[in-house]
């Protein structure tokens, strides 16, 4: 039997289905209470530079910390089957670093800056290593492993501080939070995109998809097979320690200011829920990275929505709650596989009245 | 033997499950090592009667003669820069030079601040001075002081219990602090108010405070609310929503952010969307805490106001102390034995440098 294009992209792309509907009803409904809600404006900001405003610029920037989180917070997912809740913390201590060195310098010069990001990524890297020896050595849940980092996180980061709220001003981290003068996209995006582009081309060039796959699905299969487990999950660890110190650099740069009790707060939760929604088993296994991606954009488009709807301020957990049971549950396999039935049987129908259609 | 074997294994286990629960809470007080070091015994807050008594026994005799012997419970300098700033006063006015011998603990644990006000009071103090961490569950470590000769001064926070239990509370008013502010926006006389309300952490103190002299403004019309949000003291999210205002293209030429972070966060928003603020600009920024640098945006003239909640009580503390030492009683104090402490609120126009050093928090 011959199948359509469109569905058999469906097929292959079922898992996105969910990310999908609830940025297209976003969007929708954005559309239908301000239709210009998604306009975009080539203005001025306050340093005289043409600038790109309007929600889509705002989500999108916004969400940029989420997405590298989310990617991260994939692959752990996949790998390891369980998820890390100190990427809040992490990025926390990331920031702080950062900061840390800037300040240790006379003054701030471009190669102090790349000095400082690469300090703060090895840090968060290294502790990125801890996560995942307790993960892959000791065979702690993941869950478990990195409640220690999330406990003690913030004080770390704080201690690194030294204060409660240091400052850094500078051009250079204006630009790295805002925008690069002359181009009016912010460059958290253009971070984020980068990042994307990254990892494309990892999972392009290398088979660590297959790997990181077959360690997730069957960990002694995948040892029979060759693959060292230990390595992969620590890999994944020390990947989304990575992505911890970008979003950590972004978060710091957007304002100049590293506050170790807010920076990122509550963000782990968020990139859990980002793959979730991206329709990836938060058991482990198969994984895109695009699912949580659209994941993390629909639950950036979700705060900004209760934000312009002016929702009251002891009310906006609620609404976020009610639209988060909602896609969780659309995404469960039992309305899933309701679905698929649903589908089946109209498509039986279809084919039924076409073949008389024929006779 | 199995008998000996297990009994053995068990208290092992009671050992190990005890270590657990005292791991996350020693956690947060870890920024606090370096005051905290200095005081052996208060590292171990959840360790038990007996131990407390052993370390109490081998603490060496009152090193100096005629020194007030002083307990300090509070939060731990981490929680912000408030706290900081809170902590370091209360180490820099209870000294030896001072004629204190003062011990001192953090911790955001009301159980460990309880267990350690009871070895403070068995070590002999002769005051405690304390900033609990909750309102509740502080009578009978009250009531234990007073039995023992204790005087006890509350700062920062009350504690729900009899005023006869404390002599004297240093407190800060923080619905005044809202009120100064909105006077003070009020006496800008702005041809209309269009206030962006950005607010702290829900059903916080200093959240209630901020809250109530600007909802009394919307109340009565006089001013007109833009939007209310709030951003839970994260400057992130103060940014979004100030982006969210500017992009539904709503008119507004206040922001009113519960603390200095979120203001700076609403300025960022600003920037970038090219609306000018400040001194004689299109939007009045106001802020609260005085952090240091934001001090410096006021006199740069980028903010317009920033208003106070002075960490300072130590000397007010100090002097109480000074008093009853000399046999006099505490005056001054209103019904539920406090002491308002005197807040300002700074203006753009003419706040100095003289300012920023004295009253700024931080670096």
């Amino acid at each position: 039997m011959r199948k359509s294009k469109a569905s058999v992209f469906f097929a292959n792309n079922s898992q996105l289905l969910i990310p999908v509907i609830a940025i297209v009803i976003l969007v929708i409904f954005n559309l239908f209470r301000d239709p210009s809600f998604f306009s975009v404006s080539l203005g001025t900001n306050n340093s005289g530079y043409p600038v790109f405003q309007g929600n889509l610029i705002a989500i999108l920037n916004g969400a940029s910390e989420l997405v590298i989180l989310a990617m991260g917070m994939t692959l752990v997912t996949a790998a390891s089957g369980g998820q890390d809740i100190s990427v809040g913390a992490l990025a926390a201590i990331a920031g702080s670093v950062f900061v840390k060195v800037i300040k240790s310098g006379a003054s701030i010069s471009p190669l102090l800056v790349a000095g400082a990001f690469l300090m703060c990524c090895a840090a968060a890297m290294l502790f990125g290593a801890l996560n995942g020896t307790l993960v892959a050595v000791f065979g702690i849940q993941p869950m478990i492993a990195t409640l220690i980092l999330f406990t003690c996180g913030r004080s770390i980061a704080y201690w690194i501080n030294g204060g409660a709220t240091p400052t850094v001003e500078s051009a250079i981290i204006t630009a790295i939070g805002g925008f690069i003068p002359g181009i009016p996209v912010p460059t958290p995006i253009l971070i984020v995109i980068a990042a994307g582009v990254l990892f494309w081309l990892l999972f392009r060039m290398t088979t660590l998809r297959l790997y990181i796959q077959s360690v997730g699905i069957n960990q002694r299969a995948a040892r029979l097979n060759g693959i060292n487990f230990v390595a992969m999950k620590l890999l994944v660890f020390i990947i989304l320690g990575a992505c911890c110190a970008i979003a950590g650099v972004i978060g710091v740069s957007r304002l100049s200011l590293i506050n170790h009790e807010t920076l990122l707060i509550n963000i782990e939760m968020d990139a859990i829920l980002a793959v979730a929604i991206g329709g990836n088993s938060l058991g482990g296994g198969r994984f895109r990275l695009v699912g949580s991606v659209l994941g993390a954009y629909a639950i950036q488009m979700l705060t900004i929505t209760l934000y312009a709807m002016k929702v009251p301020s002891t009310d906006v957990k609620a609404y976020k709650a009610i639209v988060i049971i909602f896609l969780v549950v659309m995404g469960s396999p039992v309305v899933k596989d309701a679905m698929d039935r649903l589908l089946k049987k109209l498509n039986a129908g279809r084919e039924s009245s076409a073949g008389k259609a024929v006779e | 033997m199995k008998k000996i074997i297990a009994i053995v294994l068990s208290a092992c286990m009671l050992f190990v499950m005890a270590g657990c629960a005292a791991a996350p809470a020693a956690a947060p007080a870890a920024p606090a090592a370096e005051a905290a070091a200095e005081e052996p015994a208060a590292e171990e807050p959840a360790a038990e009667e007996a131990v407390v008594e052993e370390a109490a026994a081998e603490e060496p005799a009152a090193p100096a003669e005629g020194l007030i012997k002083v307990g300090v419970v509070n939060n731990p300098p981490s929680e912000s820069g408030y706290r900081e700033a809170n902590v370091n006063d209360f180490t820099n006015v209870f000294t030896e030079e001072n004629g204190y011998d003062a011990k001192f603990f953090y911790s955001i644990k009301n159980d460990e601040q309880l267990s350690a006000a009871r070895q403070f009071i068995t070590d002999g103090v002769d005051y405690l001075l304390i900033s609990a961490a909750e309102t509740t569950g502080w009578d009978a470590v009250l009531k234990d002081a007073q039995d023992n000769g204790v005087g006890v001064f509350l700062f920062d926070r009350m504690i729900d219990c009899d005023p006869d239990l404390f002599e004297a509370a240093v407190v800060s008013d923080m619905a005044q602090e809202g009120e100064t502010a909105v006077n003070w926006l009020l006496s800008l006389d702005l041809p209309e108010y269009n206030v962006i309300h950005i607010q702290g952490a829900m059903g916080s103190d200093a959240q209630l405070g901020r809250t109530g002299a600007l909802d009394e403004q919307f109340e009565s019309g006089k001013m007109n609310k833009v939007v209310q949000q709030t951003a839970t003291w994260d400057e992130g999210e103060a940014k979004k929503i100030v982006e969210a205002v500017i992009n539904s293209k709503e008119p507004f030429n206040v922001i009113y952010a519960e603390n200095d972070g979120m203001a700076k966060g609403a300025v960022a928003a600003l920037d970038e969307n090219g609306i000018t603020h400040g001194v004689d600009k299109d939007v009045v920024v106001m802020g609260f805490d005085c952090n240091k640098w934001a001090l410096r945006e006021l006199l740069a003239g980028n903010w317009n106001y920033d208003g106070q909640c002075s960490p300072f009580q130590a000397q007010v503390i100090s002097d109480m102390i000074q008093t009853l030492q000399n046999g006099g009683t505490i005056e001054g104090l209103n019904d539920a034995k406090q002491i308002i402490s005197v807040e300002k609120g700074f203006d753009a126009r003419e706040i100095t440098e003289e300012d920023i050093a004295a009253y700024g928090l931080g670096e």
